[in-house]
C-alpha cells in the first residue's frame, strides 16, 4: 500500500475478502466465456448505474504496478471518467494514463478504444443490463433457464421481426453476440461499430454489472460473433464525413451541433486516438 | 468549443464547491447541528436508518445534513458507509415481546392483555398548520403527560394469543438457521421469506406504500386486519464466541406490525400473517411491509397471482431506492455514442424510405 492512498480505507477501497470473492467470480466467468456469474455486489460510494460493477472489478484486480485508463463514450475527459479515474488515484494510488497502449487496465463505458488492444491488457466494461434477453423476457428466472437450455429462438425472432419491419436489424448498440458458439451475450452498450474488436482479442475482457450483481468475461482469443442472418450479414456504422479534427475516416464519430441552424461537425469519440493522430501528423 | 462539451476535472470541482455553498444556505442563518436533526427531525433520521440499513442516529443525522434533507441521498450515504464496516457476527433475534412499549395498538380486539397505548402519533391530529411552531418561542410545550408507564413485564403479542388457539398459522421458526444476507449474496429466485423480509426492510417506503396500497385495491387481495402495531425500545443481545453467553450490547427503537389476513382451508381454517419491521418510528412503512410480505406469500398459500405486489421478482428487484435512483439518474451521464448510433440508424431508415418512394415515382 502506498502512502498516498486514502486514509481509513483499504487499498482500492474494497476489503480483501470482498476482492477475493470478486476474483473467484471472475475466474468462474473466464472459465465459462459469456456466462453471467452472480456475485455479492457491494454498495459503492458511487451510484448504481454509474459504473459500480466495473469499479468493483477494477478494484479487485488492480495493483500498485498497474497503469489505469478510464474512458466514457470513448473519451478520457468526460465527467464520469474523470470521477472514476480520480477515485482510483485516491484509493489505490495507481498511475493513470490516457494512452491506450500504456494502460494495463482500461475501464470503459460504451466504447472499445480504436487502437488495437494487446496481449496482457485487461479491459473492464461497465454494464447496465447484463441480460441480452431482458427486453424480450423480463423475468430473470426465465432468462437463466433459457441460457441453460441454449434456447435463443426468441432473440432470432426479434432480429427477424426487425428485418420484416425495417428491412434491417434495428439494433445499433448493445448488439448481441454469441461467445464461443455457446452463450448469447450483451456486449454492454458499445456501438455495434466496436463489436468486431471483441473477436479474437488478445486482451482479457471483463464485464461488471453492479446493480444487477453479475460478472461475465471473454478470455483472450475467444470467438465472438455478432448475431445475423446469411442474407442480412452484420454490418457496422459508416459515416460520409471524416473527423473534423484529425481527418480520420475509420473511427467512430460523435456528432456535435455547432449552431441552431443545422450546423454540425463530426469528431472522433476516442479522444486519445484523435489526439495521437494530430500529434503524428505534425 | 469541442472541449466545452466534455466535462473536466475543474468543472466537477467547481460544481462540488457550489453544492457545498448551497447546502449551507444563507450564512446569516445559524447552521443546523446534528443534535438538532437527531432530536427534531427524528422521523427523517429513522427513515434514513431503515433504508440505509444501519442503526446509528448520529451518522444518519450527518447524512441528512450532508444530503440537504434529501432522504434517499442520505440513505445512499449511509449504505456506502455501512458497506465498509467490519462484521463481528449476528445478534440474537430481537425479542419484541420484551419491548419497552411506547405505542401499541390492535385493530382486531377492543382490549388486549397489556392494554392499548396511543403513544406519540400523528393519528387523530387535525392537519392544520400550527403557526405557533413558526415562532421562536417554545414556552407552550405541553407538560409531560402523567404517563402511565406500562408494566415493564413482557407484553405478549396479540397474534401469539391467537396462535395459542391455533386459529392463526403457526410462526415457523424452524431451527433458526443463519439468515441470508442480501448485502453479501445476490438475490436468488425463488427467494425464501427471510430474504424477502430483508429486502422489504431495506426497501423504499414510497414503493412499499404503493405496492401495499395496490394490494388493498384489488391487485392481489389479502384482506388484512392490523393485529398489532407496537413501537418502543428493544434490547439487542450478542453472544461472542469466546464468552459463550449473550450480553446486551445496546437498545434500539423498532416499529413492528403484524397483520391477520384472509384464512386458508375450511375445516381446519386458519388466518394467515404478514409481518413488517422497521428501525425507529416507521409505522407507515411497517404496515406497508406487512401487506407486501403477505402478498408475496401468494404462491406458498396457493393463491392466484393477480397483481404486481404478489410478484416476488417484480417487487424484490425494484424495491431498493439506492439501486433505482442510481439507474434512473444514470440517464444524465453522456450517451453520445449510443445516441449517435441511433441517429445513424434512423437517418439510414429514412433515407432508404425516401429512395424507395422516389423509385416508385419514376
Amino acid at each position: 500500500m502506498t502512502a498516498e492512498t486514502m486514509q481509513g480505507y483499504n487499498y482500492a477501497y474494497l476489503d480483501e475478502q470482498t476482492k477475493a470473492m470478486i476474483r473467484r467470480a471472475i475466474l468462474k466467468a473466464v472459465a465459462i466465456p459469456g456466462h453471467q456469474v452472480p456475485f455479492g455486489s457491494r454498495e459503492m460510494p458511487l451510484p448504481y448505474g454509474w459504473g459500480t460493477g466495473g469499479i468493483q472489478i477494477t478494484a479487485s484486480i488492480i495493483g500498485p504496478l498497474d497503469v489505469l485508463k478510464v474512458i466514457d463514450q470513448g473519451s478520457d475527459d468526460t465527467t464520469n471518467a474523470v470521477s472514476i479515474r480520480s477515485f482510483f488515484a485516491r484509493t489505490a494510488g495507481v498511475k493513470t494514463t490516457t494512452a491506450t497502449e500504456e494502460a494495463t487496465v482500461i475501464q470503459t463505458r460504451h466504447r472499445i478504444p480504436e487502437a488495437p488492444l494487446t496481449d496482457g491488457q485487461i479491459i473492464v466494461y461497465q454494464v447496465p443490463i447484463p441480460e441480452p434477453l431482458r427486453f424480450m423476457e423480463p423475468s430473470e428466472s426465465e432468462t437463466r433457464t433459457m441460457h441453460a437450455l441454449e434456447e435463443y429462438g426468441v432473440m432470432h425472432v426479434k432480429l427477424y421481426e426487425d428485418i420484416a419491419e425495417h428491412g434491417r436489424i434495428a439494433k445499433s448498440y448493445d448488439y448481441p453476440v454469441r461467445v464461443q458458439s455457446r452463450y448469447v451475450m450483451a456486449p454492454s452498450p458499445i456501438p455495434k461499430f466496436d463489436n468486431p474488436k471483441m473477436h479474437d482479442s488478445p486482451a482479457l475482457q471483463l464485464f461488471g454489472a453492479g446493480r444487477e450483481k453479475r460478472i461475465y468475461a471473454i478470455p483472450p482469443h475467444t470467438r465472438v460473433e455478432s448475431l445475423d442472418f446469411e442474407d442480412h450479414p452484420f454490418e457496422i456504422q459508416k459515416w460520409d464525413e471524416a473527423c473534423a479534427i484529425c481527418g480520420a475516416r475509420d473511427s467512430f464519430l460523435d456528432e456535435i451541433l455547432t449552431d441552431d441552424r443545422g450546423g454540425r461537425m463530426f469528431v472522433c469519440s476516442d479522444s486519445d486516438h484523435c489526439a495521437r493522430r494530430v500529434r503524428e501528423d505534425c | 468549443m469541442y472541449v466545452a462539451v466534455k466535462g473536466g476535472e475543474k468543472a466537477i470541482a467547481e460544481a462540488h464547491a457550489l453544492l457545498a455553498r448551497e447546502r449551507r444556505g444563507d450564512p446569516a442563518v445559524p447552521e443546523l447541528s446534528l443534535d438538532q436533526i437527531r432530536e427534531q427531525l427524528s422521523l427523517s433520521v429513522d427513515r434514513v436508518m431503515s433504508e440505509g440499513s444501519l442503526y446509528d442516529e448520529d451518522c444518519a443525522a450527518l447524512a441528512v445534513k450532508q444530503a440537504r434533507g434529501d432522504l434517499v441521498e442520505a440513505a445512499f450515504l449511509l449504505r456506502a458507509y455501512r458497506t465498509t464496516l467490519p462484521r463481528f457476527g449476528y445478534s440474537l433475534p430481537a425479542d419484541t415481546s420484551r419491548m419497552h412499549v411506547r405505542r401499541r395498538i390492535s385493530a382486531t380486539f377492543k382490549d388486549v392483555p397489556g392494554g392499548q397505548l396511543l403513544g406519540p402519533t400523528f393519528d387523530y391530529t387535525h392537519r392544520l398548520l400550527d403557526w405557533s411552531l413558526a415562532g421562536q418561542s417554545e414556552s407552550d410545550l405541553p407538560r409531560d403527560a402523567e404517563q402511565e408507564f406500562p408494566d415493564p413485564a413482557p407484553m405478549p403479542r396479540v397474534l401469539d394469543v391467537l396462535g395459542r388457539e391455533g386459529i392463526i398459522e403457526a410462526e415457523d421458526r424452524g431451527d433458526d438457521p443463519e439468515p441470508a444476507d442480501l448485502t453479501r449474496q445476490p438475490l436468488d429466485l425463488p427467494a425464501a421469506r427471510d430474504v424477502r423480509l430483508q429486502n422489504l426492510a431495506r426497501a423504499d417506503e414510497g414503493f412499499l406504500l404503493a405496492m401495499g396500497y395496490s394490494s388493498q385495491r384489488g391487485f392481489g387481495t389479502t384482506h388484512p386486519f392490523v393485529g398489532e402495531i407496537r413501537m418502543g425500545e428493544v434490547e439487542i443481545e450478542f453472544a461472542p464466541e469466546e464468552l459463550g453467553f449473550p450480553v446486551t450490547i445496546g437498545e434500539i427503537t423498532l416499529t413492528e406490525c403484524e397483520t391477520v389476513n384472509q384464512f386458508v382451508g375450511s375445516g381446519d381454517a386458519r388466518f394467515t400473517r404478514g409481518y413488517g419491521l422497521t428501525f425507529g418510528q416507521g409505522e407507515r412503512k411497517a404496515m406497508s411491509m406487512a401487506l407486501v410480505d403477505r402478498a408475496l406469500r401468494a404462491p406458498e398459500l396457493g393463491e392466484e397471482k393477480k397483481g404486481p405486489a404478489q410478484d416476488a421478482e417484480f417487487v424484490l428487484y425494484h424495491s431498493d431506492n439506492v439501486e433505482a435512483s442510481g439507474f434512473v439518474q444514470h440517464l444524465k451521464l453522456p450517451h453520445y455514442v449510443d445516441f449517435q448510433s441511433e441517429l445513424v440508424l434512423v437517418r439510414g431508415l429514412r433515407r432508404a424510405m425516401r429512395e424507395e418512394e422516389s423509385g416508385h415515382d419514376s
